[in-house]
This record gives structure tokens, sequence and C-alpha cells, in this order.
């Protein structure tokens, strides 16, 4: 697979950087999808006039019409179904899951059908269909609206799933996604949607790439979604404590780009996965086990994990007790049999 | 379209009674003879199909097999209505309608066969997959239908499900995208009175599936559904409807599964024998037989020459099941995305490498 620390850029287009929010950046690569390929259509809940709930398709049937970006019904599964018959027959759908637990209604389509036609049909129909699902938590967001629910497709044979943490992967990893000729659960850390960075439309992402989001020669920190941000917080801290802290960006939870992270724990011989899911069977044991697997005689000390616990997410008012801090990062990093412990 | 007139009839049409019959009806006229000839053969290849298949289950060719023994003429009728380009979202029981549409019945099996998860060419023969969820397909049809009415195509979708299905979330949602869509699709639900050993009256209190219609703002209809004239002369209006832009419409046939719903299944447990032997007397093939004889449409030796035809395809079966497929277990992950992942390809050498030592001990065993 790929190993792509710094994605490429694509020579022929014009170079335009500019600086937004990973929600604008998002509008964007949507609207550059619908202008490029005429396949592209984009549906959901709220998305038309108001633009979606986090206005991620702000403006998109005002200036593309009716036909390219489309309110559906309020039925998950009806979205999701109806996105895999027009798969089916040529088009390449884009659709809005509006909070990560209410997609649960489309989990049959996701499975039985998404994941599976392309195998079932032996490549005869393949579903390159997108479906955007804001995820996480941070914001604050009453039950139902702030659950990780990565691993349940991560855990599906069948689907790609990606997460940005940056505006610029934002809009590179939705291009990709989009142009894909598989299915991809492209999961939005809701809490995100208001940072910003650089963007620079000209470069493409590949998917199943990680990316090293900071340099370090003492511990690993592996993280996707809105733990990035946490990790490189921590690893600004530990770095003020003389400790140098590399950040990797899993960004690509399946496929799962062995290599980059690999080599990266091979070259601190320690790591620590972050999410904020529950820790129990979840995408960041995995990544714990493929490091295990990989990387043990590299190993200085156990690979950590610091996840959610494994309770309902907190009610918004508990949620800083749930959710993966500086201090659990920088406590998990401590018990890294460091050689002033021996 | 007036609301009302988005209501079925209080009795299912009826063009062809259970003795044979014709039934005059003001709104839908009966078939041609040459079009009902071809039904008729229709029905004796997929009553041989269905009887055929079941044989092959006994004998341990097929893993299991959903008859549609009973509802010949639903399935023949499905296919007939459609056009070249149209398309049909067929479930697990509809092999026949599949077959009718010209797969080969070999390649319509693989499924119950066990060889794969689908067997023939979805494009080629415009059938999509049988769906084995229920309901799910229909929001298939619903989004295929929109995406022809998207390129401006006149497509028109027939989407199959049974009476349980009806209970299931996605038959609400596909009816209701599709009224709200206006897209070009027929819902053709055979109920059969049975959902496994569940009678319909546990699945709905309605006053008919077809009336569930209204209540999405599109236009219902009940038909015989051992009626092939009828399943022809309704269906093929609501198909006709969808292309001209009429949008959706619901038809429900009354018919009746005379087998178990698989042979893993034991009706004796939930349904008397006497209910069965009833709708013996309105089988669909021997009422048109009866029909097609009497107006001279039918003779002995066009007879022979269609059982000559079934006993052709059921020898056919017989043969392509009687071999076992060359199975490739590198199959397993050959089409499980177009991309390839490093992960997969992993695991894939992990299974030539056994796939190599188990050659190489079959060679050593020799």
């Amino acid at each position: 697979m790929t190993i792509a620390h710094d994605d490429m850029r694509t020579e022929t287009a014009e170079r335009q950087v500019t600086t937004m929010s990973m929600a604008a950046a998002l509008n964007r690569a949507l609207a550059d999808a619908i202008e490029s390929d005429q396949d592209v259509v984009v549906f959901g809940e709220d998305v038309g006039a108001l633009g979606g709930v986090f206005r991620i398709t702000d403006g998109l049937t005002a200036r593309y019409g009716e036909d390219r970006c489309f309110d559906t019904p309020l039925a998950e599964s009806g979205i999701v179904g109806t996105a895999v018959g027009m798969a089916m027959n040529g088009l390449r759908p884009v659709v809005e899951m509006q909070f990560d637990a209410f997609a649960l209604p489309a989990f049959e389509q996701v499975v039985s059908h998404v994941a599976k036609l392309g195998n079932r049909t032996r490549g005869g129909m393949r579903m390159p269909l997108v479906i955007r699902i804001p995820f996480g938590g941070g914001i604050g967001g009453v039950e139902h609206h702030c659950d990780s629910s990565e691993a349940y497709y991560a855990h599906t044979p069948g689907l790609t799933v990606v997460s940005p943490s940056t505006p610029q992967d934002a809009y590179s990893l939705l291009r990709a996604a989009i142009a894909s000729p598989d299915p991809v659960i492209f999961l939005e850390p809701k809490k995100l949607y208001w940072s910003k960075g650089e963007v620079d439309t000209s470069i493409t992402a590949e998917i199943g790439s990680a990316r090293i989001a900071r340099e370090g020669t003492d511990v690993t920190l592996l993280a996707y979604g809105a733990s990035v941000s946490l990790a490189l917080e921590a690893a600004e801290v530990a770095a003020a404590e003389g400790r140098s802290v590399q950040v990797v960006d899993v960004r690509s939870l399946s496929p799962f780009d062995d290599a980059t992270v690999t080599a990266a724990v091979k070259s601190t011989g320690r790591a620590v996965v972050i999410a904020e899911a529950p820790g129990y069977a979840s995408v960041a044991s995995e990544i714990q086990a493929r490091v295990f697997e990989r990387c043990f005689e590299f190993l200085e000390a156990p690979v950590r994990r610091v996840t959610g616990f494994d309770v309902p997410y907190a009610p918004p008012k508990l949620e800083h007790w749930y959710l993966p801090d500086v201090d659990r990062v920088l406590d998990a990093i401590d018990t890294l049999h460091w050689d002033e412990d021996v | 379209m007036q609301h009302t007139d988005m209501l079925p009839r209080d009795t299912a049409v009826q063009l062809i009674d259970h003795n044979g019959a014709p039934v005059a009806d003001e709104q839908y006229a009966l078939p041609e003879a040459d079009v009902l000839l071809r039904a008729y053969r229709g029905l004796v290849e997929g009553r041989r199909i269905n009887d055929k298949a079941g044989a092959l289950v006994r004998q341990g060719r097929l893993a299991v097999y959903p008859s549609s023994h009973g509802q010949e003429a639903c399935q023949v009728g499905a296919s007939m209505v459609l056009g070249d380009a149209d398309w049909l979202f067929p479930t697990y029981r509809d092999s026949v309608a599949v077959i009718a549409r010209g797969v080969e019945p070999a390649d319509a099996l693989v499924l119950l066969k066990g060889d794969w998860h689908s067997g023939y060419d979805v494009r080629a023969h415009r059938v999509a997959p049988q769906t084995t969820p229920l309901a799910t397909q229909l929001l298939h049809a619903v989004g295929f239908a929109q995406a022809a009415k998207h390129r401006g195509k006149d497509t028109v979708v027939l989407a199959l499900c049974g009476d349980g299905a009806t209970s299931e979330g996605d038959f609400h949602e596909a009816m209701n995208f599709a009224a709200v869509f206006h897209v070009p699709v027929v819902f053709f639900v055979q109920n059969n009175e049975f959902a496994i050993s569940v009678p319909l009256s546990r699945q709905t209190a309605a006053p008919s599936l077809a009336h569930k219609a209204i209540g999405y703002g599109m236009p219902g209809q009940r038909v015989d559904g051992n009626d092939v004239a009828a399943v022809l002369a309704v269906l093929g209006e609501a198909v006709s409807r969808a292309r001209a832009g009429g949008g959706p419409s619901l038809i429900e046939a009354h018919t009746y599964r005379m087998q178990a719903h698989t042979n893993a299944d034991d009706d004796t447990r939930y349904r008397e024998r006497a209910e069965v032997q009833e709708w013996v007397a309105r089988d669909p093939l021997q009422r048109l037989r009866t029909h097609l004889t009497a107006t001279g449409a039918l003779d002995a030796e066009a007879e022979e020459r269609f059982a000559a035809g079934a006993e052709e395809i059921a020898a056919a079966m017989r043969a392509a099941l009687n071999t076992d497929a060359d199975l490739d277990p590198e199959d397993l992950f050959r089409f499980v995305t177009e991309t390839r992942s490093s992960q997969l390809e992993e695991q894939w050498q992990l299974l030539r490498d056994e796939i190599e030592r188990s050659q190489l001990e079959t060679e050593g065993h020799r």
C-alpha cells in the first residue's frame, strides 16, 4: 500500500491555497466534485435550503440545482438504500447522515448491501458511494449526538473508513472518497468542523495512507479524527517536559496503513493509541494489536491505549470526565518504561 | 389523480376465473391469445423449474430452495410486462421470474447451490441480484429509478417482495421515497398468505396490502395472482403509467405458497391441509390451460412442445447442478473491493500458501 507522509500535489492543477475551516473545506470538496463529475449527487436530511445542520452543504442546491443536491424524506435507511440503487445505475451518491447515532437506521443497508454488493456480483456492480457521518463528541451534544461508531464500520469487510483531522485532509480525502470505486464511510470529527487551516485544492490524498502529523523521537501517539488535535496538544506539553513526541494521524481506519504506522513506532519504540470511542473491541484495540504484532522486538514498553470508557457516551455536563484529555495521554506516556524508571 | 382513484378495488381484479372462464372487466382487457399462450408456456416451464429445484434439494445438489410453486403466474407476469431495458429487482423466492428474464437456470441457482452469492450477469439481463434481507431491495429499485430519471432514460423498475416484507421499515421508506420523488417504479407484492409460518393477519390490519398505497400518495391495485391474464393486464398498466411519467404504484397479487417456506420448513405445524387443498383448485396453470383449450388457442401439439421445452430446461438444470463447479478459493478476496489493500493482500497470500500446501499434499498422496 502507499506510504504517504506528504501527499501528492497534482502538477497540472493550479495551486490555490486558502485558509478555511474544515466545514468550508468539506463544502468546497463537495462543490468541486459536483462540478467535475456529472454523476455526483448529494442528498440527505436538511442538506438543501438549510445547507445541513453543520452547513457542510451550504449553497450547493442554490448553485447546482435540486438535481445535484436535495433533501430527502427523514429516513436514513431510505437515504442509503436509494443511494445503493443510484450507484447500481451509474451515479456517485454522496449522502449525509445528520449525526452518528442517526446513521444506525441505515445499518442494515450499509452492512448487507453497501459493503457486499460488489463482492456479491463479482465486481459486476461496484458501489461508488460516500456516506458522510459527523462523529464524536466534545461539542456539548445531548444523547445520540456524540457517538463514535467507527468500529462497527471498520469491522465490516468491503467498507473503506476514513476520518480527516485537518481542513486539508477534509478536502483531499473527501475528493478521494468520492472518486473511489468502493464505498466509503467518511467520518467527520464534528468537534473540528470549525478548526481552521490551509487548504490547497490541488493536493490529492490517497485513501489507505496514514500521515505523520508531528515528528518526534521518543514516543509515537497514534490517533484519528478529533483525537489527533488532542495528541498534538499532548505532544506540545510533553515537549515542554523534555520528551520528543511523534504524532501519526491514522486517518484511514480501513484499510489500515501498517507500513507508515509500523515504521513510526519502530523509530521511537513506544506507542500510545488515542481514540474517543469505548476501548473494548475498538479500532484502538485493533491498532494496538497490529502494532504489537509488527513491532514487538522494537518496543521498549507495552503499547497503551487512551480511549473513552466502556460506558454510554456521557451527558454534556459530564463529557469532560469521559473524553480522553491531555493528562490521560501524558499519564499513559509516563508508564512506558522510561530509563529514569529503572 | 383523485385520491379515491388511488384506492384498490374491494376484490382482486380477475380476467379468467378459477374454472377458466373469461371475466368481463370495464377497466382491464383480456390479453391477446398469443400473449396468453406465451404466458402459458412460461407457466409450464416455471412449474417444472420449481419442481425440479425441489428434487435437486432432496438429492443434495441445492442447499435450499424457496419455491414459488403456485405463484408462477406472478413470476411469469412480472417478467413479461418488462421491456428489454427495464430492470427487475427480485427476492430469493423469485428464481422463476429471474429465469423468465433470460437468466440460465443454473446461473440463477448459484446462490442456492452455494457456489457464490449470485451467479448471473446483472447488467446483461437487467436483473438485480436476488435479495435475501427483506424489503431492502425495494429501496435499491427506487434509487435505480431515480438515477434513470436523473439521466433522462425511460427505464421502468419492477420491484418484487412478499407479504411479510410489507411489515419491514424499508418497505415503508421505499414507498414513501418513490412517491415523493415520483419515480418510475412498480412495487409488486406477492401476497402468498405466509411469511414462513406467520399468516397475513399478523402482518397487517389493513383492508388489503394494496390499500397502503394511498397512504403514500400512489395508486394501489389488487389482482388475482393466480390469473396470469389479470397479472399481465394490471402490472402492464402500472408499468405503462410509470414509463409515461405517471409515477409509482403498488400492486398486490393474491396468491398462495403451495409448499413450505423452503425444504427446511415444516408447514404442517402452522396450516391445515384442507386450506392448501382449497388452493389447488385455483392453480394458475390449470385455469389457463382450460381457458386456452376452450378458445382453441392451445392444442395437443403445443402442449407437447411446451412440456418438452420444460423437460429440456429441467435436464439442463440437472446436468448443471450435478457437476461440481471448479471453485477458486481466491475468489473470496478477488471481488471484495476494487481497490486492493495491503491488509487483504497479506491475508490473500496466506490463503495462497494454504492452497499450495494442500495441492502439494494431494500430489503427495497420489
